[in-house]
């Protein structure tokens, strides 16, 4: 196993093995470069992973905690869980669905495209997808999407069966079981998906592609990847000229380590990432790291979202195989007379009993709740997934009130919906609702959002160093050997799931540091 | 694991003021029978009284009535949170005033007032820390354990079975087939 030296200052550290800094610290040990990847959960592994939601969710979830505030239904039902995103080596990759899908061409361009929609504070991306087009070619290979490079897509299910003869019946034309990160053939050393069914609590075939068991192994590999787990950082340190020297984190006993730094990436999903910043405020600079711009932990998105789940005469049995098992992409276009502007997807999902209980309706008790557990084996479900309107005041904050087992203040993440999102929502279910019952639903519930599984844009990307936290690089504005790697960096959140566009730009982004460091620019 | 209050033997802890024991049976017929060590269960209960327990889990079944789930299923709510309150001298106070809010808004005994008397009493205490604690508690307590799974239809986990992919996660037949293009044929 590779160590380097706490004092070794020409290593790049990055913060968090998810999607975006597991991705990173392979492409850069691939390019020669000396990287140590601080992960604050631990290591686990495919014959770890538990088939039960609930133990699965204990060992592999975030559960420090946070607080939250405004106005979305989340913050009624999961007062302390605003987001589901993990705490392990693999981050949230361990628990993700694998849907993969490229943005779409205007949603680089939201600003332009959707005109000025009030109480949102849309920009254009500062990159195009022409531009990332040759780099989704790479993650998408990387990654093993279904649907690309040959790879043939998966199985159908039950669930889907449902969602395809519904799409059917609306007219809709784009309806398939998806482009998706999951083998359909084995690839890449990982076997064939087993329609587990248990895509939400860590593949244990490795069919799943998570950076837990592809890059980080990959990295290792190399023999220039440092990888310490249980290693949370609490803040990162810079020198009298405003460069950054390293970070300081706590070890799994709890004590301190200084770190030393050529250059740090943050990757710990949209949440803990201003927080990092924010926590590690200094008398150059008050407002946190790279916050010249006071745009830190502003414009939080998560996505609109909502489920239906419809009951049925015949049996479905939706938790047998692939979670996210197929997909309706015709609504994902950009459409104002519906009433909203932005899109969304159509998506298959399916929960265990034990999850269904909790999510199916948060708090609510009685007959209409127990009749659809009564049904349990003759349900369907979709998940509604669209793009949200970026807002100032939708706000990862310091909660100075609520410390964490480290001693500093926790997150608190401000959520009010905007109306095209309610609009959205409205429209989603709506249609949904209309797909099921095409086909014979007797009942269908609408669904509230879960706790936010994508969480995006709190360090938001711009050319223009007053409008945002980064570069199209992610290269912070202020700080030179500063870089934000993962979906903080986003723009506008458009319709599709997020990861392979975090995948994309680390691959990117991971050109850009190789680069720098060459020329002796960081 | 499966979680079956079993007939275990009825020890109590000493320095506890538990005094009841919860008992029952399961029918032949019920898909569970085959489950359970033994189709008598008993649930011996270390900081509730037996009427505390008993209500609570008649106050479950108003919460989430399921007429076929057996009683054995609704015990478990019981036994969670006696466990709770014997960790948690704050959550026994709870339970114990909780109950006997209950019998008040029921006008007597809760336990054996008509069904629309139940209903109307937990109605009252809706939004109560009573009430939040117990119905949170059913989520986990009802839901996540074996005999629900059997119950309601949930195969659990798949892994040790080699996943669905033989098993039926593609057995639906009461609607067309989709195509191969939408859905191919899973790997040879
Ligand atoms: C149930 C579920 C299903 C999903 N399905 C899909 C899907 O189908 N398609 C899709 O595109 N996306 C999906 N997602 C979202 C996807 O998982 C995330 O978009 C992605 O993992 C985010 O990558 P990331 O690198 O930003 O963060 P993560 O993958 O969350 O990784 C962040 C890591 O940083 C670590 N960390 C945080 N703070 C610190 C610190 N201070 N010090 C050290 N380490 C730290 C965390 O412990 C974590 O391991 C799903 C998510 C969930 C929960
Ligand atoms: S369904 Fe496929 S991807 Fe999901 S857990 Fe199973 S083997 Fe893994």
């Amino acid at each position: 196993m590779t160590r380097f030296d706490l004092d070794d200052d020409s290593v790049v550290v990055i913060v968090g093995s998810g999607a975006g800094g597991g991705t990173l610290a392979n492409e850069l040990t691939q390019k020669g470069l000396k990287v140590v990847l601080l992960e604050a959960g631990k290591q686990q592994s495919t014959a770890a992973f538990v088939n039960d939601e609930w133990a699965s969710f204990s060992q592999l979830a975030w559960l420090d905690k946070r607080t939250t505030s405004g106005s979305w239904q989340v913050a009624k039902d999961f007062p302390n869980l605003p987001a589901w995103v993990c705490k392990t080596v693999g981050g949230t990759t361990t628990h993700w669905a694998g849907a993969s899908l490229r943005f779409q061409e205007h949603e680089f361009r939201a600003r332009s495209t959707y005109g000025d929609v009030q109480g949102a504070n849309l920009l254009d991306w500062p990159l195009t997808l022409a531009e990332m087009e040759p780099f989704y070619a790479r993650a998408e290979s990387k990654m093993g999407v279904t649907r690309t490079n040959g790879i043939p897509g998966l199985p159908g299910n039950n669930n889907f069966k449902v969602m395809y003869a519904g799409a059917q019946k609306l007219g809709y034309k784009e309806c398939h079981t998806g482009r998706i990160a999951i083998n359909s053939r084995p690839r890449d050393g990982r076997p064939s998906c087993l329609q587990l069914g248990f895509c939400f609590q860590g593949c244990k075939s490795g069919a799943k592609w998570s950076t837990l068991y592809t890059e980080i192994p990959k990295a290792e590999a190399t023999g220039r990847l440092d990888l310490r787990p249980e290693s949370h950082v609490l803040s990162i340190e810079h020198n009298g000229a405003g460069k950054i020297t390293g970070v300081v984190y706590a070890d799994a006993g709890g004590a301190h380590q200084r770190q030393k730094a050529r250059v740090v990436a943050v990757a710990g999903n949209s949440i803990e990432t201003p927080r990092l910043l924010l926590n590690s405020a200094s008398s150059t600079f008050p407002d946190g790291l790279a916050n010249s711009s006071g745009m830190v932990g502003r414009h939080y998105m998560r996505h609109m979202t909502g489920s239906v789940y419809a009951i049925f005469e015949k049996p479905v049995h939706m938790y047998r195989g692939t979670t996210m098992a197929g997909i309706v992409m015709d609504e994902a276009r950009f459409e104002p007379s519906r009433g909203f502007a932005g899109g969304y997807e159509m998506e298959t999902i399916s929960l265990g009993l034990p999850f269904f209980a909790a999510f199916l309706k948060p708090g609510a008790w009685g007959a209409d709740f127990t009749h659809f557990m009564d049904n349990y084996t003759q349900i369907a479900g979709m998940w509604l997934v669209g793009e949200d309107m970026p807002r100032d005041t939708n706000r990862v904050t310091l909660n100075a009130d609520v410390k964490d087992q480290y001693g500093l203040p926790v997150a608190n993440v401000h959520y009010d919906d905007h109306p095209n999102d309610i609009a959205m929502r409205g429209h989603a279910f709506a249609q949904g609702e209309r797909l099921y019952r095409a086909v014979g639903a007797t009942k269908t519930m609408r669904t509230p959002p879960y706790p936010s599984t994508h969480n995006l844009g709190t360090c938001r990307m711009s050319d223009d160093p007053k409008l945002g936290v980064v570069n199209k690089h992610g290269q912070t504005h202020d700080i030179a050997n500063l870089f934000i790697s993962d979906g903080s960096q986003f723009t506008t959140s458009a319709a599709e799931n997020p990861t392979m566009t975090i995948v994309t730009l680390a691959i990117r982004q991971s050109q850009y540091i190789a680069e720098a460091i060459s020329k002796q620019e960081v | 694991m499966p979680r079956t209050p079993s007939e275990s033997t009825m020890t109590r802890g000493t320095m506890l003021q538990g005094t009841g024991v919860l008992m029952g049976t399961l029918a032949a017929s019920s898909v569970l029978a085959s489950l359970a060590p033994s189709r008598t269960w008993a649930l011996p209960l270390h900081a509730l009284s037996q009427a505390e327990g008993e209500t609570i889990l008649q106050f479950g079944r108003v919460l989430y009535p399921h007429k076929a789930l057996p009683t054995a299923v609704y015990a478990l709510l019981v036994k969670d949170l006696d466990a709770e309150a014997v960790r948690d001298a704050g959550v026994a106070a709870l339970l114990r005033e909780g109950s006997a809010s209950l019998d008040a808004a029921s006008g007597g005994k809760f336990v054996s007032a008509s069904s629309a008397k139940r209903l109307a009493a937990v109605k009252h205490i809706e939004g109560t820390p009573y009430f939040s604690k117990v119905r949170s508690t059913c989520i986990t307590s009802l839901y996540n354990n074996e005999m629900a799974f059997a119950h309601f239809g949930y195969q659990g986990p798949s892994w040790p079975k080699g996943g669905y992919l033989h098993r039926g996660f593609d057995d639906l037949t009461w609607l067309p087939k989709p195509p191969a293009s939408a859905s191919p044929p899973a790997a040879g």
